[in-house]
């Protein structure tokens, strides 16, 4: 783990849990510490419901953790986390705006004229390949382009810090990969930090810097972190048939199985869901 | 279906009824003509007296004088209901210490107000805007007080964490969310305001449609209730087309 002094994110001691019924708890994440760097593309990997999501949410102020803190550039978080920009796994845009006033929004309410904030949406729409879609609703589109349009309302305001919690989970696998090489050459242009929560192994790999494992949950911690150090700039679908890529995957998915398993097996008998 | 031959299907809907109506009324074909005329009057009848108030202008007072209070009895409910299901929303106790009242007014059919109403505000238009308001309040009412409660929770958290404050956050996603439901229920709040004021003219007033057919009524003039049913029946259908049209306006992001 890098001790860089430019540290975007630190985790100290976070533990998560949550209220069930009869005064209860159900303790999802055990205190855990987590490092980003600045300009780093971290990923969090980890079988269904083992809290990396919550880790997510902790980050971005939306949720309280049970104890420990969250620094963010060296400020504590108090509250919802300004820095961050953060693409959900669900829809999240106003279906009752336009494309295009769903982009402009984040400048809109920081004050910018709307002239301004929609020429700049209008130029991040073209970014992302859809400077001819402003005017639709997004009902109109399909889910990539729902994801495109997300990711520019989130990069317009120019976070320090990009939070994304399986933003391309609902995609089909084609879909995927070409947003995968939409992010990371958007990422390229200034490198902000990014925490990245995804299941999906090959796609944290082809992506990050460094890719953390957690363990199954109840009381899920980091198991693992490791270094990518294959080249930039990388194609996302090709990627995946570097040797280096493969001997990476091996050795992640070996500490990732037993958890997998792990998280199976509890599962495993209730809901498919 | 092609649209020209459902169109000829509906319409010949309509003239076998009104052939079948006008031989009831004028041959023996189905029993004594006069009976049946008296009971259900005739459509010939029925046709001459819509235009008489027509080409005379009667009619158009009595349509002012309806449509003014179902617009405002519209009007005034939906923003009450909007207002006060906003409220209720945002002030989970404020909602639960007065959700049994709510229901209890809820559940009283309105017609007994009306007399109430009468007595309050006088034979004129207010007490039949009265009417129709406790019918469109509770309709607007409930829906946008569902309507904030079941806001999208990542589109809401989307709107913190691209840096809303709670009154930006009213204004871009719980308003334009509840107002989705108010335009949703747009055709049955319109349709009780009009049943609201026709109910009212009914039971007691001096204008208005309900106030023709009662008159008609009274003096066992069923030409003159046929004719008034039609000419509600021609207003609601001209009232809801409105709607319809405001709604595609308003709701032209729901469409896919």
């Amino acid at each position: 783990m890098p001790a860089t002094a430019n540290t975007a994110v630190r985790l100290h001691g976070v533990a998560i849990s949550f209220a069930l019924a009869e005064g209860r708890r159900y303790d999802a994440v055990a205190p855990t510490d987590l490092l980003v760097g600045e300009n780093e593309f971290v990923s969090i990997v980890g079988p269904t419901g083992c809290g990396k999501s919550t880790l997510l949410n902790a980050t971005a102020g939306l949720l309280q953790p049970a104890s420990g803190t969250v620094e963010v550039f060296g400020q504590p978080l108090s509250g919802i986390n300004r820095q961050a920009g953060y693409l959900f796994q669900q829809d999240a845009l106003m279906p009752w705006k336009t494309v295009i006033d769903n982009v402009a929004i984040g400048l809109e309410i920081a004050g910018t004229s709307r002239t301004q904030a929609l020429s700049h949406a209008r130029e991040w729409l073209e970014r992302v390949g859809l400077g001819a879609f402003c005017d639709r609703y997004p009902q109109m589109l399909s889910g990539g382009q729902r994801k495109r349009v997300g990711l520019a309302q989130v990069l317009i305001r120019d976070p320090k810090l990009l939070l994304m919690d399986e933003p391309f989970g609902p995609l089909d696998a084609q879909t995927r990969l070409i947003m995968g090489d939409l992010l990371l050459k958007l990422w390229s242009e200034d490198r902000k930090a990014v925490m990245f929560v995804t299941h999906d192994l090959d796609e944290a790999i082809a992506l990050s810097d460094r890719v953390v494992i957690m363990s199954a949950g109840p009381r899920s911690g980091i198991i693992g972190d490791f270094r990518v150090p294959l080249e930039r700039p990388r194609n996302v679908a090709e990627i995946r048939h570097d040797p280096e890529f493969n001997r990476l995957h091996r050795e992640i998915w070996d500490a990732l199985r037993d958890q997998v398993m792990a998280a199976y097996n509890t599962t495993a008998g209730a809901s498919a869901a | 279906m092609k649209r020209s031959l459902l169109i000829a299907l509906q319409v010949s809907v309509a003239l076998v009824v009104v052939v079948l109506w006008h031989l009831a009324s004028t041959t023996t074909l189905f029993g004594d003509p006069k009976t049946i005329a008296f009971f259900f009057a005739n459509p010939v009848g029925v046709a001459t007296r819509i235009w008489t108030w027509f080409s005379g202008g009667t009619i158009w007072y009595h349509l002012g004088i309806t449509l003014t209070e179902s617009a405002l009895a519209f009007l005034i409910g939906s923003l009450g209901g909007v207002v006060f299901g906003f409220w209720f929303a945002r002030k989970p106790l404020l909602a639960a210490v007065f959700d049994p009242y709510v229901k209890a007014a809820n559940a009283l059919p309105r017609v007994v107000l009306a007399p109430i109403f009468a007595l309050w505000f006088g034979l004129g238009i207010w007490s039949k805007v009265a009417l129709g308001v406790t019918l469109v309040f509770f309709i607007v009412f409930f829906n946008v007080y569902q309507g904030v409660k079941e806001v999208s929770q990542p589109v809401l958290n989307n709107g913190r964490m691209l840096g809303m404050n709670e009154r930006q956050l009213l204004r871009h996603i719980y308003l334009p969310a509840a107002l989705s439901w108010v335009f949703s229920s747009l055709h049955t709040s319109v349709g009780f305001a009009v049943v609201g004021a026709v109910v009212g003219e009914y039971l007691g007033s001096a204008a208005g449609l309900g106030y023709l057919i009662h008159q008609a009524e009274g003096v066992f003039d069923v030409v003159g209730v046929f004719a008034g049913m039609f000419v509600l029946m021609a207003f609601v259908l001209v009232v809801d087309g409105l709607v319809t049209l405001v709604e595609r306006r308003l709701l032209a992001w729901r469409a896919s």
